[in-house]
């Protein structure tokens, strides 16, 4: 910690972004996928008129409920952030970010929060059709909201449809920046990733309650839809994973470079499990790899080139953060694969009588969503600097006036917000499961 | 994309769709922090109705804050970069309330019993700080962000007459969505806010003449003063008329004229909103910078209409249909 630079204004307001960010893409990344299983539910009790299913629906709207509404008002934050901190970014692109920003408003959220209403409080006074008609359009409007997002993110990462003239974007072809190379990958890892998160939390709470001694058909359907749905996406999301990675290597060498800790341009690379890459030596200490590995995963040959670190003028990401957060995201999928096959063969052979020390274990996995996700999102974007749009404009570049000890005060707040509501969600969930055998109704008297 | 719209209106345009959206914003989200503020001088009971008779709406309503920064975002982007720079602070503030009463919405009553009344606090105290920080945006603001205590105090008492403002659109609300003792408690906290928030009004409207001679100009030159005069003639006069209504609702519990307060306060903040606008009009920071000169580029102001042209319209109707649904007395919410 010897650069004096260290803290300054960019680094405090980069640091700011990213606590704002990860903490409100937590709850997207639940809601978006639970927000598909409830429709699942909703429709599987009006085919069956099995009111298990009906339950299972209503124990896991007050869930849905919460987090929708921590998702919402962390993400007006995100809004607001853009002119504070980071002017340069709209004065640089504004023409291709506002309108995608615009109709991310305008077709999502929108629906998501007026059909919320109605999704939540409505039956009863809406026919059941309308009403689950309400619960597909919040989960259109959640989707929707992601693929705007995505678009636009990935844009930022691999830009395309687009002129420079006099410093700033303008549009050649709206097709072309919307479905610009990474979106597809990117848009879909991302929607597997929520169905991930929100599978594995249905499955974590299911099995808690199960521990608990709450072995009703409810927990019963649910722990298996949580199961079986986690089973069936983690292997599309290793493949999808790999497909995403292949295109970062064709439209982002040095982020690949960072993954994989390639200082200079190598053939033959190993995958690397463990190293310390070395940023003053430009080398990994005490590194264990595959032999091969890396290229032939990357290259699909033993012998296949990788780009190095040294080979982009402008700079590379910082290595470290890029090279650990990839392995913790790679590793957190495959313990889930693990996880999810093996507790689906239990399920399968076993039936209802399932051993305690594996539900635990699935207890434990309950948030591994949110863990898997970040971590993701940290490779993407640590690995995307040191630029804000790739090879258009620099971080630096976009910062705004606000004194660095302004944005110190604002970033102290967010944080200590951001750390006690954490705590506030994962208890209440757990709340929530502890006391529903005994309630199904008289506790959600007033909010939601 | 739509080539009858020359490049010349579309700043006009996206002004009037952003102070549309604000205003409606400040109208709607304002109902709900004025329910917020309110909720502190409530019983356990009056707690839950005054919550169920806006739950499933705050969702929606504050979306159109974020509509609104988004227009300006997308519209003006060097107007919000500047604007948002100059209220870090309040602009925090804000954001916090937000969040805090945005999330103690829904924990109050998922959390453990004897966490509740620290939830109830939470909403309420999240909603006054968004009252107060949104009147101190925009006081300090009017004053164009000048830098004295004089000014730093106009900002303040804006704020606490957004308290009171809020606060009373919020009381009207009961008055229409609730029955029996709680509305009549709100015509009371309606009395209460009603003079704060006409003094906020007055305080705006003399203060805009003070810091800019050219908005002085506007309203004072003839002839314009007598076409103007109807404005602050209709403002009294509401504000006189809400007077009367409310006292006229004390002890009485006819349920014929329970829309005449909303309706009035409604009407009160449409023309102190526009007669802001006029004032304000062409420029967006104040004698600075016009909205012609902040606007974003034509290319992307049009592909941002043409949504806004089919969109607009639906949102507006599936929110009029959410309203509707849920039209009459509030009953006490329940997941089903």
């Amino acid at each position: 910690m010897t650069d004096p630079a260290l803290l300054d204004a960019v680094m405090l307001s980069r640091i700011q972004f990213a606590a704002n960010i990860s903490f409100h893409i937590l709850f997207p990344t639940i809601s978006m996928g639970l927000a598909w299983l409830m429709v699942f539910f909703k429709v599987r009790y009006h085919l069956t008129g099995d009111a298990a299913w009906l339950r299972v629906y209503q124990f896991w709207l007050k869930i849905f409920a919460l987090t929708f509404a921590v998702g919402v008002v962390t993400g007006i934050t995100m809004s607001f952030q853009f002119g504070t901190n980071w002017p340069g970014y709209m004065n640089t692109v504004g023409n291709i970010a506002g309108p995608l920003l615009a109709y991310e408003v305008m077709t999502a959220f929108f629906l998501e929060a007026t059909f919320l209403g109605i999704m939540l409080f409505g039956r009863g006074r809406v026919s059941e059709t309308v009403h689950t008609l309400a619960c597909f359009l919040v989960a259109f409007g959640t989707s929707m909201s992601a693929f705007w997002i995505l678009a636009l993110n990935s844009w930022m990462q691999t830009p395309a449809g687009f002129e420079m003239i006099d410093g700033k974007a303008h549009v050649t072809s709206w097709m072309a920046v919307i479905f610009n190379p990474s979106m597809p990958y990117r848009l879909a890892h991302m929607l597997l990733a929520s169905g991930l998160t929100a599978a594995f939390l249905v499955a974590g709470i299911s099995a808690y309650r199960w521990l608990r001694g709450d072995q009703t058909d409810e927990v019963r359907k649910a722990l298996r839809t949580g199961v079986f749905l986690a089973a069936a996406l983690i292997p599309a999301q290793i493949m999808l994973g790999d497909a995403h990675g292949l295109n970062t290597l064709a439209h982002q060498p040095a982020k690949v470079a960072a993954i994989e800790g390639v200082w200079t341009r190598e053939a033959s690379v190993p995958l690397l499990l463990f190293a310390l890459p070395n940023a003053q030596e430009k080398r990994n200490d005490y590194a264990i790899g595959v032999p091969y590995g890396a290229s032939l995963i990357l290259t699909h040959s033993l012998h296949g080139e990788l780009p190095g670190l040294d080979e982009f003028p402008q700079g590379h990401a910082p290595v470290a953060p890029v090279f650990w957060s990839f392995r913790v995201m790679v590793g957190m999928g495959m313990l889930m694969l693990a996880v999810a096959w093996g507790f689906a063969f239990l399920l399968w052979r076993r039936g209802n009588n399932l051993p305690r020390w594996p539900l635990r274990g699935l207890v434990a996995m309950t948030f591994s969503g949110w863990v898997a996700t970040l971590a993701g999102w940290y490779v993407t974007e640590i690995g995307r600097q040191p630029w804000l749009v790739t090879n258009v404009l620099l971080t630096k570049d976009a910062i705004g006036a606000v004194p660095a000890a302004t944005i110190f005060g604002s970033l102290t707040m967010y944080v200590l917000m951001y750390a006690f509501l954490l705590v506030a969600y994962v208890s209440v969930v757990f709340y929530l499961a502890q006391k529903a055998p005994h309630s199904i109704d008289h506790d959600a008297l007033g909010g939601h | 994309m739509l080539p009858w719209i020359p490049d010349a209106y579309l700043p006009l345009i996206f002004a009037g769709l952003m102070g549309f959206t604000l205003l409606l914003y400040g109208l709607l989200d304002g109902l709900d922090l004025g329910v917020g503020v309110l909720l502190r001088r409530a019983t356990i009971d009056d707690k839950h109705m005054m919550i169920a008779s806006i739950g499933p709406f705050w969702d929606a309503n504050e979306t159109w804050l974020v509509l609104g920064v988004g227009l300006l975002l997308v519209a003006f982007p060097v107007a919000h970069g500047i604007i948002l720079g100059a209220l870090y602070v309040p602009v925090l503030v804000l954001l916090l309330g937000l969040i805090l009463r945005g999330v103690a919405f829904d924990f109050r009553v998922k959390a453990r019993a004897n966490h509740q009344p620290l939830w109830n606090f939470a909403f309420y105290f999240g909603s006054l700080m968004a009252c107060l920080s949104q009147g101190y945006m925009l006081g300090h603001f009017l004053t164009n962000f000048a830098n004295s205590w004089m000014a730093y105090g106009f900002a303040a008492f804006i704020g606490l007459c957004f308290i009171a403002g809020y606060a009373l659109l919020g009381a009207c609300w009961l008055i229409l969505k609730t029955e029996g003792l709680l509305r009549q408690r709100a015509v009371h906290w309606a009395r209460g806010a009603l003079w704060l928030t006409a003094a906020g009004i007055a305080a705006i409207s003399l203060a805009t003449p003070l810091v800019s001679a050219r908005m002085a100009e506007r309203w004072f030159s003839l002839p314009n003063l007598y076409y103007l005069l109807p404005v602050p003639v209709i403002t009294t006069a509401l504000v006189l008329m809400l007077d009367r209504v409310l006292a006229s609702l004390i002890g009485n519990d006819n349920e014929r004229y329970s829309w005449v307060p909303f309706a009035g306060v409604v009407t009160l903040f449409c023309i102190a909103s526009g007669g802001l606008a006029y004032s304000l009009f062409p420029y967006i920071i104040i004698d600075q910078m016009t909205i012609a000169e902040a606007a974003a580029d034509p290319e992307a102001l049009r592909v941002v209409l043409m949504g806004v042209m089919v969109v607009l319209p639906v949102i507006l109707l599936y929110t009029a249909y959410s309203y509707r649904v849920f039209w009459g007395k509030a009953q006490p919410l329940l997941y089903r």
